[in-house]
């Protein structure tokens, strides 16, 4: 396998990881919106309701950066990153 | 002054820029203490804050294509994400969202979820591959990677249709807030609106965007977070609104119960102004069924990887990995607005009707209410509204109705907060859909001028005519879109998420699979968008005159039936088909690959 197979195949994988990851707090915990809201979540807050105001919100800004992260580091390995300044 | 060193000093001059806002903040709280008049605040407010952005588009004036375009490439990552967010969050997200949760709670949420998670896709499956296709606007990405003039026409079809939708309740925002501040009827205000909104892109386009973007973005968030970290110290609710309102949200809960949401005659509610709701939803509960609620996020999510608006503010990165970075920081100032929507509509509704609080109206006697100036001022604008209905002389839940706006617009003045806050609230609204109205405006004009006018009609031409087409077209659509608004046909929030129904309908999937599928070809792609463009349209149009629907697919969410439409024609079409060229399947892997040259030339 080439060099930008691998690479590729690398970056399809932290795809699905990603999108699994949104999934599950974009759609999947909504799914029990009832049933979770019984439950007291972080600072007190019905717990669905929280999520709807900034877990699910909080979740998302934290996994693009990790997204990136992993993404530069995958482009590193292959020698696919750019040079230069962000 | 735009030259080399201002990136530089991007921090130090939008450092400046902040201290000197907050400085005139002071002087009118100052000025409103020594006697000046709320109407001269509002204006004072208002007329600054638009004449900054005059001169910054002024300064930001060019003759070159991709200054023009993508504002040279070189817009540093966390500025290219204020300035997202500011092309992000229209008036609709400032002025109507808290309203949205204050009246229907949860099932009003989905859209938050939705707004926030599409930015997941867009970092994920786009905007680092269309930033390295090095492509001045969507339609541009579209007619490369498949080839041919008609697919580059239907995709500009699309991003007009979606971003058109959308522009005219931008422009009716400004006018309904530049109506109000100056205090001129609507029909005018519209066109004062479009004329500060025209100031800041015409001479420099997508440069002069960004850096009135940034600048908006910061009068748009401390005017929408200081009243909500005031109120919530005034009511003594706790000094960090979104980490101690617990208390407050159960108490809502516990009033809810004790009041029951009494369900109004038919009879009664004729009465009630148009446009106004009583709280008839529980505030914190789930009330929506889940496929209602996900459906919902779902159609945002899409929507959101499929604006051209967004997704061009990505092409104007220095580097790949700079558009990544930049999705996540846009998505962070996002958040900071959309996390304190929740908390404004949970403390509004507190302080209204809870009796036990010095504000509360409910279980107060009808005349003791409409005698309050804040009723009487809100009244009179048409966004408040008590009526006795079984006539016992006191304010029950459900006798007390108020428009969508009041709960941004009116909780300041209820919670007994001076004037300049709501002057300040007229500012950040004002920057709030001048800033989006600008981002659709440019998209569409752009794709007009550099893909119909540039690529399809008259491929020679030099680059000063270009420019002079793109700002003619950019005014003749203002003005269109001015004139539409003026009519004032929809509401405002309804159209914005047609908007976004009707941009996943026809680009989602056309995007994605031309980075993510190799074996997507130009028949497939063309089918793709006409398909999903007609039959998302087509749902619409029958759920409106009074059509059925099925799968619980609502005018709200018709991009769900109009992008499955999309995939299948879109996959069934280029299996059929001979896949692409060696020359289109070779393009596809470079643009998998951050490093090396962008598949289209800088100047192009």
């Amino acid at each position: 396998m080439s060099k930008q197979e691998q690479h590729w195949e690398k970056t399809r994988g932290l795809l699905m990881v990603t999108l699994a990851i949104w999934f599950v707090f974009s759609i999947g915990i909504f799914l029990f919106g009832a049933e979770m809201n019984e439950v007291t979540g972080p600072f007190g807050y019905p717990l669905t309701y929280w999520f709807t105001c900034q877990g699910s919100l909080g979740i998302f800004v934290i996994l693009i950066f990790w997204f990136a992260n992993r993404q530069e580091k995958i482009d590193e390995e292959f020698g696919f990153s750019e040079r230069g300044e962000d | 002054m735009l030259k080399g060193n201002f990136i530089d000093n991007l921090p130090k001059v939008y450092g400046i820029y902040t201290g000197g806002f907050l400085a005139f903040i002071i002087i009118m709280a100052i000025a409103e203490q020594m006697g000046m008049s709320a109407k001269a605040i509002g204006i004072c407010f208002v007329a600054f804050t638009v004449a900054i952005y005059a001169i910054i588009g002024y300064l930001s004036r060019t003759a070159q294509a991709d200054a023009y375009y993508v504002a040279g490439r070189q817009v540093p990552t966390v500025f290219n994400g204020m300035a997202t967010a500011a092309d992000w969050m229209s008036g609709a997200s400032f002025v109507a969202m808290a309203g949205g949760i204050y009246f229907k709670g949860y099932g009003y949420m989905a859209l938050l979820v939705g707004w926030t998670g599409g930015y997941v896709l867009v970092a994920s499956l786009l905007a680092p591959y269309l930033r390295k296709f090095g492509c001045y606007t969507v339609p541009d990405f579209i007619g490369t990677r498949y080839g041919g003039n008609l697919s580059r026409l239907m995709a500009v079809i699309v991003l007009t249709v979606a971003s058109f939708t959308y522009v005219t309740a931008q422009i009716n925002a400004t006018g309904t807030i530049a109506s109000v501040a100056l205090d001129i009827p609507f029909q005018y205000a519209v066109y004062v609106g479009l004329i500060s909104i025209l100031l800041c892109s015409m001479l420099g386009g997508m440069r002069g965007v960004t850096w009135t973007q940034v600048a908006q973005y910061i009068v748009l968030i401390i005017a929408y977070l200081l009243p909500v970290f005031w109120i919530s110290n005034k009511m003594g609710a706790g000094f960090f609104p979104h980490f101690m309102l617990a208390d407050e949200v159960s108490r809502i809960a516990e009033l809810e119960a004790q009041f029951g949401f009494v369900k109004n005659s038919a009879e009664n509610l004729k009465e009630v102004p148009k446009g106004l709701a009583g709280i008839t939803k529980a505030h914190s509960a789930v009330n929506a069924t889940p496929w209602a609620f996900i459906s919902l996020a779902l159609a945002m999510m899409m929507g959101t990887a499929s604006l051209p608006h967004v997704m061009m503010r990505y092409f104007t990165t220095p580097s790949v990995k700079a558009a990544r970075k930049s999705v996540g920081w846009s998505l962070f100032f996002i958040f900071l607005l959309y996390s304190s929507a929740p908390m404004l509509a949970t403390l509004s509704k507190l302080s209204l009707i809870d009796p036990s609080l010095p504000t509360g109206i409910i279980g107060k006697s009808i005349s003791e209410v409409q005698a309050i100036d804040w009723y009487q001022n809100w009244n009179q604008a048409n966004l408040m509204f008590v009526s006795d209905f079984n006539g016992n002389g006191t304010l029950e839940l459900n006798e007390f109705f108020m428009g969508g706006k009041a709960v941004v617009l009116a909780t300041p003045e209820i919670a007994g907060l001076p004037y300049v806050i709501s002057g300040l609230v007229a500012a950040g609204g004002m920057a709030a859909a001048m800033s989006t109205a600008d981002g659709l405006i440019l998209a569409i004009a752009n794709a007009l001028s550099h893909d119909l006018y540039y690529k399809i009609i008259d491929p020679k031409a030099e680059t000063a005519k270009r420019l002079v087409v793109a700002r003619v077209l950019l005014v003749v659509i203002g003005f269109a879109g001015a004139t539409i608004a003026a009519m004032e046909i929809q509401g405002i929030l309804g159209s914005v998420i047609w908007a976004f129904d009707f941009a996943m309908s026809g680009l989602f999937f056309p995007l994605v699979l031309g980075v993510w599928w190799k074996r997507a070809n130009r028949e497939g792609a063309i089918a793709g968008m006409a398909l999903g463009l007609i039959s998302g349209a087509g749902y619409l149009i029958w759920v409106r005159n009074g059509g059925s629907g099925f799968l619980g697919i609502t005018q709200l969410t018709f991009g769900i039936f109009g992008s499955a439409v999309s995939l299948v024609s879109m996959v069934v079409v280029s299996l059929i088909t001979a896949e692409p060229n060696a020359a289109t399947q070779k393009m596809v892997d470079e643009v998998r690959v951050p490093s090396g040259k962008s598949i289209l030339g800088k100047q192009h």
